[in-house]
């Protein structure tokens, strides 16, 4: 069963990953009074980056986003095998690691001073992040993800704080304003393109890849809160993503100090809050 | 139709525009003309772009700089000169800094004259660029091939 659900992730993650992905894009013109790129857009940037000649400052630089992408389709396998979501965590930390080691390694001041910001934002949402697996933890009494999911009721009523929380970082996973400091889809960047800056051709068509297979795992661990049942699971985790573009539209970029500041408060009232609450009543 | 020419994204440098053609660059991408309908996006990094709208004469003191940014941009690639000072220099030709149109410094495959230009007849020129990528692209498998 659950190699059957790891084949089918794998081969469609990328796929609703790109189709959500052209859905942004569409709503994202429709609220900006614009018609917008056909849904399948995305899936022509991918293949049209792949048709590019590739230019590397150093070749181990295409190493590292290579790296990235594999831990991160890794992390998204190890979740839908119903793995550990501790090791999930870890993978995910790694996969980032990966990512902003491959802006350093390129170098240009703009990859550098986007790595430095990426860095920053894995510190920001590593909170909460945690908070997410001790609060399942402590309601489900087990970190495997085949648990959590069979746990009988539904973890947002016990564990709301923790949701608001990791629903506070999730434009940083999804790379939108306000927490879009690292890279950005968008033309308004300051930093050129940021981290991606010196990624091209195939790399950067790979970064683009690992982003749609993160969506899904991220979108996937928001199904977790409502998993005790699967449409209002999927209807949440798909108002989640809608909720993202509003934000997107909505907000202006924060400085990075006000994202650290902010993402630990967030994530330390709410979240500790509600994960003391849990500790008192037992 | 290949991808190639379903995802076109550019980039933007203005030589020493008057910003006429800059303000109508921008306008093409704004809810009235909406050029991301055609995946038309304006990245502003020569390492991502297939396309390099270049506006305004060139002279002395830019011309390391648009030679730099056609450099960076991975192929294939087309580059447009948009207006008539990127075409020929306008009436700024005669003067004593400029060199003239952006053809003096790096090989452009579209001129779109006007002053300035419409965003229609830029449209256009995007467009004939596109066959252009295409058939860059399949000159250069033809020679893989040959090798």
């Amino acid at each position: 069963m659950s190699i059957k659900i790891l084949l089918s992730y794998l081969v469609l993650a990328p796929i609703v990953g790109g189709l959500l992905a052209g859905l942004d894009r569409r709503v994202t013109a429709r609220m900006q009074n614009r018609i917008g790129p056909p849904i399948l857009q995305p899936f022509y940037d991918v293949l049209k980056l792949f048709k590019k000649e590739t230019l590397v400052v150093r070749p181990s630089q295409t190493l590292y986003i290579e790296f990235f992408f594999v831990l991160t389709v890794f992390t998204g396998a190890l979740f839908f095998a119903g793995g550990d979501l501790l090791l999930i965590i870890f993978a995910l930390t790694l996969a980032g690691v990966f990512f902003v080691l491959g802006g350093f390694k390129a170098s240009s001041p703009y990859s550098v001073i986007g790595a430095h910001r990426e860095a920053l934002q894995m510190m920001s949402y590593e909170p909460a992040l945690m908070m997410v697996a001790v609060g399942m933890y402590m309601v489900t009494k087990s970190f495997q993800i085949t648990d959590i999911i069979h746990y009988p009721k539904s973890l947002i009523m016990v564990l709301p704080g923790v949701f608001l929380a990791f629903f506070f970082i999730l434009p940083i996973k999804f790379r939108k304003s306000p927490f879009d400091l690292s890279t950005s889809h968008h033309a308004h960047q300051e930093l050129v393109k940021g981290i991606t800056t010196e990624f091209s051709g195939k790399t950067l068509a790979i970064i683009e890849m690992a982003h749609w297979y993160e969506n899904v795992f991220v979108l996937a661990i928001v199904y977790l809160f409502f998993a005790s049942n699967v449409w209002v699971g999927l209807s949440v985790s798909l108002l989640v993503f809608l909720s993202q573009m509003l934000i997107d539209n909505a907000t202006a970029r924060v400085r990075w100090q006000a994202l650290v500041a902010s993402s630990w408060l967030v994530a330390l009232v709410l979240g500790g809050a509600n994960i003391i609450y849990l500790m008192i009543r037992g | 139709m290949s991808v190639l020419s379903k995802s076109p994204w550019i980039i933007h440098y203005d030589g020493s525009s008057c910003n006429g053609c800059d303000i109508e660059v921008l306008a093409s991408l704004m809810p009235r003309y909406d050029v991301e309908r055609f995946g038309v996006i304006n990245t502003g990094n020569p390492k991502h772009a297939d396309i390099l709208l270049l506006t305004g004469s060139i002279n002395e003191q830019n011309k390391p700089v648009v030679q730099n940014i056609y450099n960076q941009m991975p192929n294939p690639k087309v580059v447009i000169a948009v207006g008539i000072c990127a075409t020929s220099g306008g009436v700024f030709r005669e003067c004593y800094n400029v060199l003239g149109g952006a053809d003096k410094v790096v090989p452009v495959d579209v001129y779109a004259p006007s002053c300035p230009i419409r965003p229609e007849a830029l449209i256009d020129a995007v467009v004939k660029a596109l066959g252009i990528l295409e058939k860059k692209k399949a000159a250069s498998l033809a020679e893989e091939v040959k090798k």
